[in-house]
């Protein structure tokens, strides 16, 4: 099977993968803006999605989809290291040109990885995994504006932990996307610094706009 | 204006492909006129002299064509100057009273045969492969009776520029010979004597790549900027339409 076996179709794997979290982050931003003018349209959103079965296959789909990205990721970085050998160069310098992000994707992916267990763990297990189970503490389950307040109103650790997150995943993205389009084999000598710049873009957009809306939060809370 | 400097040379030095190696530091006075390789053949004759063994490593044509001169110079394959060989690097490029280090190239794909010479007839085995055309084509037609964009053909002359030096894998942190794989696929896809296997070629050429140990490509262009002969990484996404094309049509 040539997407196991071969370096380009493990590649591939990588790079659809990663396309369709980011398209999913785009899903989840609209949500996020929702909330900052309305708690009460947040709720409806919330409600909308619950434990029917379409956001259920979401949730599995979306979760295979990471699976997949972090183990694909984690045997290409096991297969590159074997690759480079055993000694190591006594004098390095990374070439101009190079960016820092691209060398250092399966650390940044692992900080992603850390935030998401956090962000999981404030809002999916108390909402979707909470409502399947039959059982919540005092905030109902489709309760979620008044789960944003009650982690992110007023609490500072929490805010600083989730823009760390952001940082980190705005690092992974400006290279993440324009490698994604690259494997694809979407490129040539005109379009490389064009998706460079858009990659950028794209990162900032996403990655701007929830450090944003999670200030916005901490200060306000959700929106009237 | 050039001038006799003082540079220490900290040079991995390692007796067979299973010894272990270590660095050793040899004090050197000389002119920056002096090319990097002939600074290494002075240092040679002067060790030979001294009843010590010479230090092995590549070096053929010394004007940049051949690509035998393999040498990892403080950071860099090829030393620090851009779009050159260890061969066109002048001592000029170095301040009096620096320290160069000098190793071989690191991949497990290129193994250490002694001192600073590695063994890179994976990329032979990498040509070998599929990097050539097979189909008859005649007898030499009229330079002009094939015709062939203006574009296509300097995107070719660019990708056949590659020497196979094995600087994109030495430099490359995953140890990825996909630069040079994808200049040879390039330069013989973009022509239409090689284009009828295009396919076929692209796919042999990708799995023994792989088969020999090479890294997954990351895209982190370290090889396009180190490369002696500034070879693009848009023919690495050439090389993944190729090959991707291929696998589909399978």
């Amino acid at each position: 099977m040539w997407l196991l076996n071969s370096s380009i179709g493990r590649k591939l794997v990588m790079s659809i993968s990663g396309l369709f979290l980011i398209l999913f982050l785009l899903f989840h931003l609209c949500m996020n803006i929702v909330a900052v003018f309305s708690g009460e349209a947040y709720n409806m959103v919330c409600e909308f999605l619950g434990t029917n079965w379409y956001a259920l296959v979401g949730t599995l789909v979306l979760a295979a989809g990471v699976l997949v990205h972090f183990v694909y990721a984690w045997i290409l970085t096991m297969q590159n290291r074997k690759a480079r050998g055993n000694d190591r160069y006594a004098a390095t310098a990374r070439p101009k040109g190079v960016e820092w992000a691209s060398q250092n994707m399966f650390v940044l992916g692992l900080i992603v990885i850390l935030g998401l267990i956090l962000h999981l763990s404030h809002f999916w297990a108390n909402m979707m995994l909470a409502e399947l189970a039959g059982v919540h503490g005092e905030i109902a389950p489709t309760d979620g504006a008044k789960f944003i307040n009650f982690y992110f109103q007023g609490n500072i650790v929490n805010t600083i932990l989730y823009v760390i997150w952001f940082v980190a995943l705005w690092f992974h993205l400006t290279h993440g996307f324009w490698s994604a389009i690259q494997t694809l084999g979407w490129n040539n000598n005109i379009w490389l610094g064009r998706w460079e710049c858009i990659s950028k873009w794209v990162a900032t957009i996403i990655c701007g706009l929830f450090v944003v809306i999670t200030i916005i939060f901490y200060v306000n809370g959700v929106g009237a | 204006m050039d001038k006799d400097i003082k540079v220490t040379l900290k040079v991995w030095r390692q007796k067979g492909p299973k010894a272990k190696g270590q660095f050793e530091t040899y004090p050197m006075e000389i002119h920056q006129s002096v090319s990097f390789l002939e600074m290494l053949d002075i240092l040679n004759e002067r060790l030979v002299k001294e009843g010590k063994e010479p230090i092995v490593f590549d070096h053929d044509c010394r004007e940049g064509i051949c690509g035998m001169c393999s040498l990892y110079v403080n950071g860099h394959p090829h030393g620090p100057a851009t779009g050159a060989t260890t061969c066109q690097l002048y001592m000029r490029r170095f301040q009096d009273g620096e320290t160069i280090t000098i190793e071989p190239w690191r991949s497990a794909g290129f193994p250490v045969i002694r001192d600073l010479m590695v063994d890179r007839s994976a990329y032979d085995k990498i040509m070998q492969a599929g990097g050539f055309v097979s189909v008859n084509t005649g007898g030499v037609p009229d330079a002009n009776a094939i015709p062939i964009p203006k574009k296509d053909a300097d995107l070719a002359m660019d990708a056949a520029a590659c020497i196979g030096c094995g600087a994109c894998a030495a430099a490359c942190k995953n140890g990825s010979a996909m630069l040079f794989v994808s200049a040879k696929v390039s330069q013989l896809a973009l022509l239409p004597q090689g284009r009828v296997e295009a396919a076929r070629r692209a796919k042999a050429m990708v799995a023994k790549m792989d088969e020999l140990g090479f890294g997954n490509c990351t895209n982190t262009r370290a090889c396009e900027m180190e490369c002696p002969k500034n070879i693009s990484v848009s023919n690495i996404a050439r090389l993944n339409r190729e090959f991707l094309k291929a696998k589909l049509k399978d």
